[in-house]
């Protein structure tokens, strides 16, 4: 998938790191929309079949967007991106 | 250190029906805590842009920011980015205790009365392949589009029920990316028999023929009477295949065809998120038209637990301006019953309140219906597809559970693990209790719904805890050998 931002007026950007890549997100964009639009659409293999999991819902419900952030497990579509985040993908646990 | 405040009115949730319910509360003269999960107040429909996008010249977004303008001008106390865990009704009639988290740490809320207005999730009836990364939902690509300012892939096919399913194509041709294809549950002329009751509300129907005139000026070639039956890929989307159904939403054998497809959008409709009134064990029943397992409440949202009242798409989804009305209705209601408004007062305000909700009756249950589940879908979900995605519990596993004698949805959780996962049931409880019905071939209603439990968010025991030193925990003296 190439999720991609509509054209506007220029955004403050911030640097977090993906998996140890450094990576340029507008600042205060949720984690899991700016994971989309860098093609991290994987984020973490479900705990009992270890299929591929990606963001779902976009709201705070489905639980399938938890990434690890600041070695946290978080909801990425209920957190804004702040820089110097340490992100790593993977989920639970 | 958990921050505590009571006050009069505790209201979880600042979509249109919460917001509107704590401003005509607050209006009447009573203290109200608003707690919401997002960093701005608007619920999904009217949710505010996230920081450095521009919002569309859209009716919701206009309505959005009005809402939160009148918010800020209130005596209302907003809670934002709080997410509500647990929700306790206190002894001795002492009303109910709402605790969540947020950033700067744990509040506790204390109040006689609570609006549990919490709003609808989407519903995605499952099939082959939609656990794959590349499949989200419509509510979700409206987040992505209006919120974000983000198309969410290049090849994108749009599938489902409802008119989410035409304001996301015509977002997405805004966006200036035109998506493969629409793949409609409802045929060709459904929509023609809602048109006397959408014509109830004019400027919503007009919103809908405008979405209608875009997608065929631009197309888009639009499947009606379709539905996904499977979508490929190895850990993403990468094709779509689609078939023909039935006015149930059972696949007919007819044509199928592939689509190769970066995105796929797809939703079938809300199931209303009632779980404060399952928490506090209020009445419920099962409503189909509804979208599931709503309160029994009054005309201003009463629940059978006094205190508590439940309004908007969370007691039973009407749409936007139903909750706008009920969640006024529930302001209204919650005052008189703290001894704010008098019985007059309270009859003269709310006559004009019951007559705009009732003005929107025939509208919101033709929005309904074409959102209610058709249990043809439910019935062709093949068995090895995952219906539980947080425990990869398969419609087979479900049947399973029935063939060992779970008889209702909570037996067949404890068989299973469906439901038990951090969604606590909510992408797949509505369509899991479906497929138990259709099992043991008794209704829907007979086979109950999850028990609700909290914490109704996972949260970090860290956040509970907060910052303390074991020298803080008051012990009491050892008693005297």
């Amino acid at each position: 998938m190439t999720a991609r931002r509509k054209t506007g007026p220029a955004r403050p950007m911030v640097t977090i790191t993906v998996d140890g890549a450094p990576l340029q997100v507008p600042s205060g964009e949720p984690l899991a929309t700016a994971l989309l639009c860098a093609g991290h659409l994987r984020l973490r293999h479900s705990p009992n079949g270890g299929g591929a999991r990606g963001a779902f819902c976009f709201m705070g419900v489905c639980q399938e967007c938890a990434v690890h952030v600041d070695g946290r497990l978080t909801q990425s579509c209920q957190t804004a991106a702040r820089a110097g985040m340490i992100v790593r993908l993977g989920g639970a646990p | 250190m958990i921050a505590a405040v009571r006050t009069d009115l505790v209201v979880v949730g600042a979509g249109p029906a919460g917001a509107n319910a704590a401003l005509t509360a607050a209006a009447a003269g009573i203290n109200v805590h608003l707690v919401d999960e997002a960093p701005q107040a608007g619920g999904q429909v009217w949710r505010a842009p996230v920081d450095g996008v521009t919002a569309g010249p859209t009716p919701d977004a206009r309505a959005g920011a009005d809402l939160r303008a009148r918010l800020a001008a209130s005596g209302v106390t907003l809670a934002s980015s709080r997410r509500v865990w647990s929700v306790l009704r206190l002894p001795d009639d002492q009303g109910f205790r709402v605790d969540c988290v947020g950033a700067d740490g744990a509040l506790s809320v204390t109040a006689p009365r609570l609006v549990a207005a919490t709003g609808a999730y989407e519903r995605v009836v499952p099939f082959p392949g939609w656990t794959l990364p590349g499949v989200i939902g419509l509510a979700g690509a409206t987040i992505l589009l209006k919120s974000h300012g983000v198309v969410p892939g290049d090849r994108i096919v749009v599938a489902g029920a409802g008119p989410l399913l035409l304001a996301v194509a015509a977002g997405l041709l805004d966006a200036g990316v035109k998506p493969l294809a629409l793949v409609d549950l409802d045929g060709r002329h459904d929509w023609l028999a809602r048109l006397p009751a959408l014509a109830t509300r004019p400027g919503l129907a007009v919103r809908g023929a405008r979405w209608r005139a875009r997608i065929l000026a631009a197309g888009i070639p639009v499947f009606h009477r379709h539905a996904i039956r499977e979508a490929a890929g190895a850990d993403r989307l990468d094709a779509v295949t689609i078939a023909p159904v039935d006015r149930t939403g059972a696949f007919t054998g007819g044509e199928q065809r592939s689509l190769q497809a970066d995105a796929l959008v797809v939703g079938h409709g809300l199931t209303p998120g009632a779980d404060i009134p399952r928490l506090l064990k209020a009445e419920t029943r099962h409503d189909g038209l509804r979208g599931g397992v709503v309160p029994v409440v009054d005309r201003f949202g009463r629940t059978s637990v006094p205190g508590l009242f439940a309004v908007g798409d969370g007691a039973g989804v009407r749409g936007a301006d139903a909750a706008v009305a009920a969640g006024r209705l529930c302001g209204l209601a919650a005052a008189h019953d703290a001894g704010r408004v008098g019985r007059t007062a309270f009859d003269g305000a709310a006559a004009p309140l019951l007559t705009a909700a009732a003005g929107h009756a025939r509208f919101s249950d033709a929005i309904a219906g074409a959102l209610a589940l058709r249990p043809g879908q439910v019935a062709s979900v093949p068995g090895p597809t995952t219906v539980c995605r947080c425990e990869d519990v398969t419609r087979r596993d479900i049947e399973a559970a029935a063939e060992d004698g779970a008889r209702d949805v909570n037996q067949m959780k404890q068989f299973t693990r469906c439901g038990m996962g951090p969604c606590q049931g909510r992408m797949c409880g509505e369509v899991a209790a479906w497929l138990l019905a259709l099992r043991l071939g008794v209704p829907r209603g007979a086979v109950g719904s999850f028990t609700a439990r909290p914490p109704l968010r996972p949260v970090a025991i860290g956040d509970l805890v907060g910052t303390f030193s074991y020298a803080d925990i008051p012990i009491p003296e050892p008693a005297p050998l």
